[in-house]
């Protein structure tokens, strides 16, 4: 397969950025916010947004069991930012479950412990020359958004990148988590690295 | 000199997405306050639902049901309307109370140009600051400048030309104004249609007609270029001022916004926490009206609307801002 087919997860958030970094990585997109869509793709990205929105979403359309189900059965994957809280298997600084509330539901998969928006508020956002193995040519622009960072990893996970001592990147066999947005950036290494995994996890 | 001064500014922020990273080391500091991460939030804000709210049980109502930011303040507009005086900046023991009641954004408004106001809001923390017409506005000549800002900023408009000066200004996100506190989503259709055509136009310039659009939209003719060629805003574009129903909100997606404000439409109507689950619904299903039809069954009341022709010319909030 040279060409596959990329949904990105369209219930909410910064999906543009990631079809057009996805399309320039060489693959074919679509948006995927209904069942249906999720079982005609070969991977699939969650973008940057609002975690709680986009896992409420899922939630309420009946998404969240089916990515668990593609996600356990080694579908690539890839979360940015909001994305990266979706596929940890667990998460610190959830919303506070109130009266009547659900628990802020992840997809899981990767075996990772992320804190939400660990870096602080909008005014401590910020961008830094980060260094992430696997992608050759120096440094890429790490744009950091009310960012999460992994607080610890299992034994599976392997680390990608690290800023000021906290791990903002982590790959777990199909599935890549990164802490920051390369599809702000117009630098499309990162995902060029995951549409190779997608590729990879097909032939 | 003045006039240097003003477009080196805009250039430095029209951005230029480099393909090719320029640090050869990762040591350099990290920058925060960059266009790129001002907008970039705007960015993660799409396709979502931000809600007015007045209290922290109501911000709560409002993270449980899906919004992706909520804007606090003293009044919800509707109220500003009936109650009249002077709106200004909200208390910031309420503005905290919200920001430790919540995990999303927390947006807050200060008057156009009050300046002082906005300080305080960075100050407090808030995510992002609305210098906002529904306030009464503090000067009748200039906005803040929005670049001696970490925080961004959102600003209302009415056209294409109100949006350009706004971004000049620094604004990160634009929101076209509607009438808020009305219920009433004629404006709202208005200004976000007059937007899109205004960009419409452009896109079907050649590049000498550009300048005299430029002169004519009263805008810099870099951010006039740029639009041109992007065929949208450089920033995030959301809808605001008088959404009221699921369908109203998908309405504004279809015209073009990326986003919808909802103020006094959920807090005003009965059943709040039941209504702002719909919207968000709507909000990312806006194209399918089966799907929206369901999310408006059984919403109560809706709350009751003002019609904008009988509004008297001093209580339009849209024609505040230049």
């Amino acid at each position: 397969m040279s060409t596959p087919t990329v949904g990105v997860l369209a219930l909410q958030g910064d999906v543009r950025e990631h079809f057009a970094a996805l399309a320039a990585a060489g693959a074919h997109t679509c948006a995927v916010r209904r069942p249906e869509e999720l079982a005609a793709v070969d991977g699939l990205v969650v973008p940057g947004g609002e975690s709680t929105t986009i896992s409420k979403l899922a939630v309420a359309f009946g998404l969240m069991e089916p990515l668990r189900e593609r996600v356990r059965a080694g579908m690539p994957a890839y979360g940015s930012c909001a994305g990266m809280i979706l596929l940890a298997d667990k998460i610190l600084d959830a919303s506070p479950v109130s009266a009547g509330g659900q628990e802020q539901e992840t997809v899981g998969g990767i075996d990772m412990i992320v804190r939400r928006n660990a870096f602080g508020r909008q005014n401590e956002s910020f961008e830094a020359p980060l260094d992430v193995k696997g992608v050759e040519g120096g440094p890429v622009e790490g744009v950091f958004i009310r960012a999460p960072w992994v607080e610890s990893t299992g034994e599976r996970a392997e680390t990608l990148a690290v800023h000021d001592g906290h791990t903002v990147a982590v790959r777990q066999d199909a599935l890549l988590a990164t802490s920051f947005h390369p599809e702000l950036t117009g630098d499309h290494r990162v995902h060029a690295m995951f549409v190779e995994m997608v590729r990879a996890a097909a032939a | 000199m003045v006039l240097s001064y003003f477009y080196r500014r805009v250039r430095s922020y029209v951005s230029s997405p480099s393909s090719v990273p320029s640090a050869t080391s990762a040591a350099q500091a990290p920058a925060t306050g960059t266009a790129r991460v001002k907008r970039g939030m705007a960015e993660q804000l799409k396709g979502g639902v931000i809600m007015d709210v007045v209290t922290p049980e109501q911000a709560k109502i409002a993270e449980d049901a899906g919004a992706v930011a909520v804007m606090a303040l003293e009044r919800v507009p509707a109220d500003i309307r009936k109650d009249g005086g002077v709106a200004r900046m909200s208390d910031p023991d309420m503005i905290e109370g919200i920001i430790e009641a919540v995990t999303i954004p927390v947006m807050a408004k200060s008057r156009i140009g009050h300046f002082v106001e906005a300080q305080l809001l960075q100050a407090l923390g808030v995510d992002y600051i609305d210098e906002s017409e529904v306030l009464t506005p503090a000067d009748e000549v200039n906005h803040s400048d929005k670049f001696a800002f970490t925080t961004p900023f959102v600003c209302g408009a009415t056209n294409l030309g109100e949006a350009l000066r706004r971004i000049s200004e620094g604004a990160a996100m634009i929101r076209s104004k509607g009438e808020a506190g009305t219920g009433n989503v004629v404006e709202a259709v208005r200004h976000m249609r007059q937007i899109n055509g205004d960009i419409g136009r452009l896109k079907s310039l050649d590049s000498h007609e550009l300048y005299g659009a430029a002169k004519e939209l009263r805008a810099p003719y870099e951010l006039v270029r740029e639009v041109a060629e992007l065929g949208k805003l450089p920033v995030v574009l959301f809808s605001a001022g008088g959404v009221a129903t699921p369908a109203d909100a998908a309405l504004m997606r279809q015209l073009g916004a990326e986003g919808v404000f909802v103020g006094s439409g959920i807090f005003k109507s009965g059943d709040p926490a039941k209504r702002a689950a719909s919207i968000v619904k709507a909000t990312t299903f806006y194209d399918d009206p089966k799907i929206i039809a369901d999310a408006s069954r059984g919403l109560g009341e809706a709350m009751v609307g003002i019609n904008c022709d009988t509004l008297p010319e001093g209580e339009r909030y849209a024609s505040r801002g230049w």
